[in-house]
């Protein structure tokens, strides 16, 4: 289908509230966790307590015994239950390729080695603390030592390793040279929504209440698990209460809750405590950078290479290899990269908020302000000299990059100008001041799409797509999307999202969903406009106008002068709603993809064209983000009271959530850099600061401005709409300024996160 | 959690009869008093605290919860919230110490639930205690070990340890209480005790599970703080890795009786360094009668940690300690005092 898409109402952009605020704000909106079906039963994890090793005994007798207590699931009962499903970083579904109950082995900390289920939650955990647990135990390891540099002989994994020219020798004979080690520690996405699972059975007719970035892969997963056929399945997550990457991949929980309620005739209720949720589901694992950097007199780059160290589970080779964006950031001729993957007594890690960039531009971002220290150069500028339109890599153009205009319009939001370069030199009273710089990028990854919309008689449209509201603002953006194109208010459009039951819609993950669903969301009111404009052309004030130029405009069909009122159109061509139905396949897509693409996405199989596999271009999006940190003099504990991010992301479809999306993306970035950290006793590889007062992020105090600069960016090659993604933009690069910030005021550069006032003392 | 049951004193005499018989250290007692709830349910959530029986106190609220000050001191009910002690005016005028300890503890919400008497009385922070997964640890199984030991420990204390446990005291308003020579009025099976606050907790030693001298159904009904000429020079200054909501990394509480810049007296207490409310006793000795200037604060500063002992994850600790005191007794001599 090739239609003139084109945005030419006043909708999309337009900066409106989120439609779905008040159901949130009034309790009114249902979240998975809050579902409550008559007769539920509640279930409670029991999870292992050592890292490796194996169960040698199991007594259930104590928990039995519990009143309320009705069943409970172990390796004796269930082993054989749960189908072994592919893991997700392999095509398949699971967030982790450990099957649950399966066996009496031990791959990691909380590992799920029973659930309990009773009539209450109260009963369920008490029984749970009863039962009694004998290991052989054997001796763990938790992976790297991030404090110390790896050597390369580590278990090694080849990435895609983008390369170009001979770095060695350009590094040899650069005029100066950064050599620099970096890390990042464990990080745990703790939604505040907790991992909440309700599963109902009616006849073979499964209903899964699960909070899910991907309903379509949850539906399809748990039932190749369970060894049944999807259309048995059906998903529902209208509402997430945060996610990050973590409700993506379906996790083994799932399927015992759904055997629980078969086996019991009632549905079963769990929802993982927040220290389970630790291990429940998936995290950010520990990295290591090695970085090198060359560059002549001028600053202009010569020699960069970036290898990296991530932990992964003895079970999965995971890994984000972060060094694909790494590699074609600046315009560099010579660059090398590799990365290692070192497996570990430890779960399976995954998806986090921009997975891959976080980590990886953290280690290269304070690379480039070390370059600018070493050169005496505005680390700004060395940013423009280096800037590049053209991968250097493949040599190919970006789609658009406005990251120069981001860096300006930053810089003077923030007052760069008025810095003093010289570490140290910026005071007030007992605290000393630094500001630091950083780049932010994330691809932009687009993919198919299904969606149907109706338009009824009375003017009103429904909007039906599986896709998903992490929190983002998706509902918003894709009401815009369909008032726009169908020319009538935002009131009257009606989104339903978060139902395997819809037609089927990209996983929320790698930013994608606004792009995919709503270029889809265009195509389908395209199709309706394209009905209405045909009959229209026919008879009525419109007759005989060409039906490319009739246009749904402020509730009327508009065309060549003349109007006619979208009911009496509707009304023409029949009494019932007039439904659009859209499988929209991304322009940028490869052969592949425009063969297969709707039946992946129909079996919940992720299929996404990402940044560099875009055809003739790179996609990307860019941003600049500038920080203010004070450090105490005396007692160096470490505050961020100003924050300044511009970004450019092509189309904004709903500037209000997007902006609340960088914005939360920035606070996160603060997190990153100085509090969050999955502490793990190296001893044993369990983690200990399994809590919300133990693993820190910033709280309201610790946050006062955050400016967020939206810099307009047409691109007209990444999709019909010229939409980019914003949803992992935000927090990439953040912990690399905080750190260049710190360096500015103390004289100390810190390359270990998280930096802490020990760091500095 | 376990099942308990639950009941609400009807007065103080029958709440200390109910307890009272029970032969564990009080804290592991199987009978627990009730107040704001904000550590006893968090730890009986997480199965840490298994009492049978939860005797709610705040029926006695009307009774233990003033707030008086007279010329003499300052005298507040055990169960007066700390949000009430915190921006009462003439606490904050007369003790800012205190009603800053208590401001910079915990959230809005949980100083509005937490009594004072319960403050006192929470438990440890130390991530091996809180988590029973974890076998060894003398606090909640005595003779388990100690995990924290050689493990992380970056949050342990450095002050008052012992080769059995390493636990900070976590509170704050009991080091304003410490500086102050305050007294704690106690009441028991034989009647009411009025003894100093710094004999209620007790170092680990090897019993680190006996955290206070309270004797099983003793109930604190009072704290009594006398007046001072230091009393109106006095702030605490929590150093901590976040803004709010968060523990002390190291803390000091800071009362002066300045003359001419010279020290007349000196009390200080430090927090989040040591096993229990810390009086640097040293510290104070060393200003008595000097001018209190940087180097002087120093000199104190190292005479409060000379008996520092580190783990591995809190090395930094005896330095981090002594510069907030110091930075503490310098803002606490600046003080403009009306
Ligand atoms: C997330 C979080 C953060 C916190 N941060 C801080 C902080 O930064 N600084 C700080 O100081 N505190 C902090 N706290 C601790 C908080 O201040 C205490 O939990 C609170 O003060 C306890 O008071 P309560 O009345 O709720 O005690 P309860 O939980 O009711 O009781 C605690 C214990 O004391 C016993 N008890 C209570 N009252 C009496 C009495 N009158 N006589 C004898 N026994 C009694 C109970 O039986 C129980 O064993 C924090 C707590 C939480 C949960
Ligand atoms: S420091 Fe004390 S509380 Fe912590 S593990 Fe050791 S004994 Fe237990």
């Amino acid at each position: 289908m090739s239609v003139q898409i084109k945005a030419n109402g006043d909708m999309i952009g337009r900066a409106v509230p989120r439609i779905d605020g008040r159901l949130k704000v009034t309790g009114a909106a249902c979240y998975p966790s809050d579902v409550v079906l008559d007769d539920t039963a509640h279930a409670f994890l029991v999870m292992s307590t050592i890292a490796r090793g194996r169960i040698s005994a199991l007594d259930l007798t104590e928990a039995q015994a519990v009143d309320g207590v009705i069943d409970i699931l172990t390796y004796e009962n269930t082993k054989g239950k749960v189908h072994k499903v592919r893991f997700f970083a392999l095509g398949g579904y699971t967030s982790t390729s450990i099957v649950p109950l399966d066996t009496r082995k031990i791959w990691h900390d909380g590992q799920i080695i029973a659930m309990v289920v009773a009539e209450t939650f109260e009963a369920a955990r008490e029984a749970a603390y009863m039962i009694r647990v004998d290991y052989m135990e054997r001796r763990a390891v938790s992976g790297l030592d991030g404090r110390k540099p790896q050597p390369r002989a580590a278990a090694g994994f080849l990435s895609s390793e983008p390369g170009v020219g001979d770095p060695e020798t350009a590094y040899q004979e650069a005029d100066v040279k950064i050599d620099a080690y970096y890390s990042t520690p464990a990080q745990h996405h703790n939604a505040i929504e907790l991992y909440a699972t309700t599963c109902a059975w009616s006849g073979d007719q499964l209903t899964v209440y699960e909070s899910s970035q991907y309903v379509y892969g949850l539906k399809n997963g748990v039932a190749k698990q369970l060894g049944i056929r999807p259309e048995r399945v059906r998903a529902v997550s209208p509402f997430v209460g945060g996610a990050f990457g973590s409700k993506a991949a379906i996790t083994p929980r799932t399927a015992l809750v759904a055997i629980a309620a078969k086996r019991l005739g009632r549905p079963v209720k769990l929802v993982a405590t927040r220290q389970q949720g630790f291990t429940v589901s998936s995290y950010r694992a520990e990295t290591q950078h090695h970085i090198k950097l060359g560059a002549d007199r001028s600053g202009r780059l010569t020699s960069l290479s970036h290898e990296g160290w991530e932990i992964s589970s003895r079970a999965d080779d995971y890994k984000v290899a972060g060094t694909d964006t790494t590699s074609l950031l600046y315009a560099c001729p010579n660059v090398a990269t590799h990365v290692n993957i070192v497996h570990a007594d430890r779960s399976t890690p995954g998806f986090m908020r921009s997975p891959a960039e976080v980590p990886y531009m953290f280690a290269l971002e304070s690379a480039m302000d070390e370059l600018a220290v070493k050169l005496r150069m505005d680390p700004v500028e060395l940013r423009r000299l280096n800037d590049t339109q053209i991968d250097p890599i493949n040599q190919k153009p970006f789609s658009s990059r406005s990251l120069i205009a981001c860096y300006d319009r930053a810089a003077a939001a923030f007052g760069w100008a008025k810095r003093n370069p010289e570490p140290g030199s910026m005071q007030d009273r007992d605290w000393l001041i630094g500001w630091g710089c950083a780049t932010a990028c994330y691809p932009t990854n687009i993919g198919p799409a299904e969606v149907r919309v109706t338009l009824a008689p009375n003017g009103k449209a429904r909007v039906r797509t599986a896709g998903h509201d992490l929190g983002t603002g998706a509902y918003t953006a894709i009401a815009l999307t369909a008032a726009e194109f169908l020319g009538i208010p935002l009131e009257d459009v009606n989104v339903e999202l978060g139902d395997s039951s819809l037609p089927p819609a990209p996983v929320a993950g790698g930013s994608n969903a606004t792009a995919s669903i709503c270029n889809a969301v265009a195509h389908a009111c395209e199709d309706i406009r394209e009905r209405l404009a045909r009959a229209a052309s026919h008879e009525g004030a419109l007759r005989g106008v060409d039906p490319a130029v009739i246009r749904l405009r402020e509730g009327m069909l508009v065309g060549a002068d003349k109007s006619e009122p979208l009911k009496s159109a509707l009304l023409r061509i029949g009494f019932g709603p007039v439904e659009g139905h859209a499988k929209y396949t991304p322009e940028v897509a490869s052969v592949p993809i425009k063969l297969l693409g709707h039946t992946l996405l129909s079996k919940g199989i992720p299929v996404l064209t990402v940044g560099t596999s875009a055809g003739n271009h790179v996609q990307y999006a860019f941003g600049a983000e500038f920080v203010e940190v004070r450090v105490h003099k005396r007692t160096r504990e470490i505050r961020v009271p100003r924050l300044v991010g511009a970004f450019a992301a092509g189309r904004i479809v709903s500037p209000i959530t997007a902006r609340s999306q960088l914005l939360g993306a920035l606070i996160w970035g603060v997190a990153s850099a100085l509090h969050e950290e999955t502490e793990i006793d190296e001893r044993v590889a369990r983690y200990v600061n399994k809590d919300l007062a133990d693993y820190m992020i910033p709280v309201s105090a610790d946050i006062r401005d955050v400016e967020v600069i939206l810099v307009p960016e047409e691109d007209n090659k990444v999709n019909a709409l010229g939409i980019k993604g914003v949803g992992e933009l935000g927090n990439v690069g953040t912990n690399a300024a905080i750190a260049n910030a710190v360096y500015h005021a103390t004289g100390r550069r810190i390359r270990n996160l998280p930096i802490r006032m020990e760091d500095l003392l | 959690m376990r099942p308990f049951s639950y009941e609400r004193a009807h007065d103080l005499a029958s709440a200390i009869r109910a307890a009272s018989h029970q032969a564990d250290a009080p804290l592991h007692a199987p009978i627990q008093f009730l107040a704001g709830g904000t550590t006893l349910l968090d730890l009986m959530k997480i199965d840490v605290m298994r009492p049978d029986r939860v005797i709610d106190i705040n029926p006695l609220e009307k009774t233990f919860s003033e707030i008086t000050v007279t010329p003499m001191g300052l005298r507040l009910g055990a169960l007066a919230r700390m949000s009430a002690v915190a921006h009462h005016p003439a606490v904050e005028r007369e003790y800012p110490v205190v009603s800053q300890a208590l401001k910079l503890g915990a959230s809005a919400q949980l100083r509005n639930m937490a009594s004072l008497g319960g403050n006192v009385l929470q438990r440890t922070r130390c991530s091996y205690f809180r988590d029973t997964s974890w076998h060894e640890c003398n606090k909640r199984d005595p003779g388990s070990g100690c995990a924290a030991l050689q493990g992380l420990n970056r949050k342990h204390a450095i002050l008052g340890t012992s080769e059995h446990c390493i636990a900070t005291y976590p509170g704050d308003f009991a080091q304003a209480l410490i500086a102050l020579d305050a007294a704690v009025e106690i009441a028991g099976a034989k009647g009411n005790r009025e003894v100093p606050f710094r004999t209620l907790h007790k170092l680990p030693g090897d019993t680190p599970h006996i955290e206070t001298s309270l004797a099983t159904g003793e109930i604190i009904v009072s704290f009594h703080i006398p007046a001072g000429a230091y009393a109106r020079r006095s702030l605490y200054l929590k150093v901590r890795d976040r803004e709010s909501y968060e523990f002390a990394s190291a803390s000091a509480a800071v009362a002066l009786d300045l003359a001419d810049g010279v020290v007349r007296e000196a009390r200080i207490a430090l927090g989040g360094v040591a096993t229990i409310p810390w009086r640097a006793v040293e510290a104070e000795d060393v200003l008595k009668g000097t001018m209190l200037d940087e180097v002087r604060a120093r000199v104190a500063a190292e005479a409060a940690f000379a008996g520092a002992r580190t783990f591995g994850g809190n090395d930094f600790k005896p330095e981090l300690g002594r510069r907030t005191l110091v930075r503490a007794l310098l803002e606490a001599a600046a003080l403009e005092i009306r």
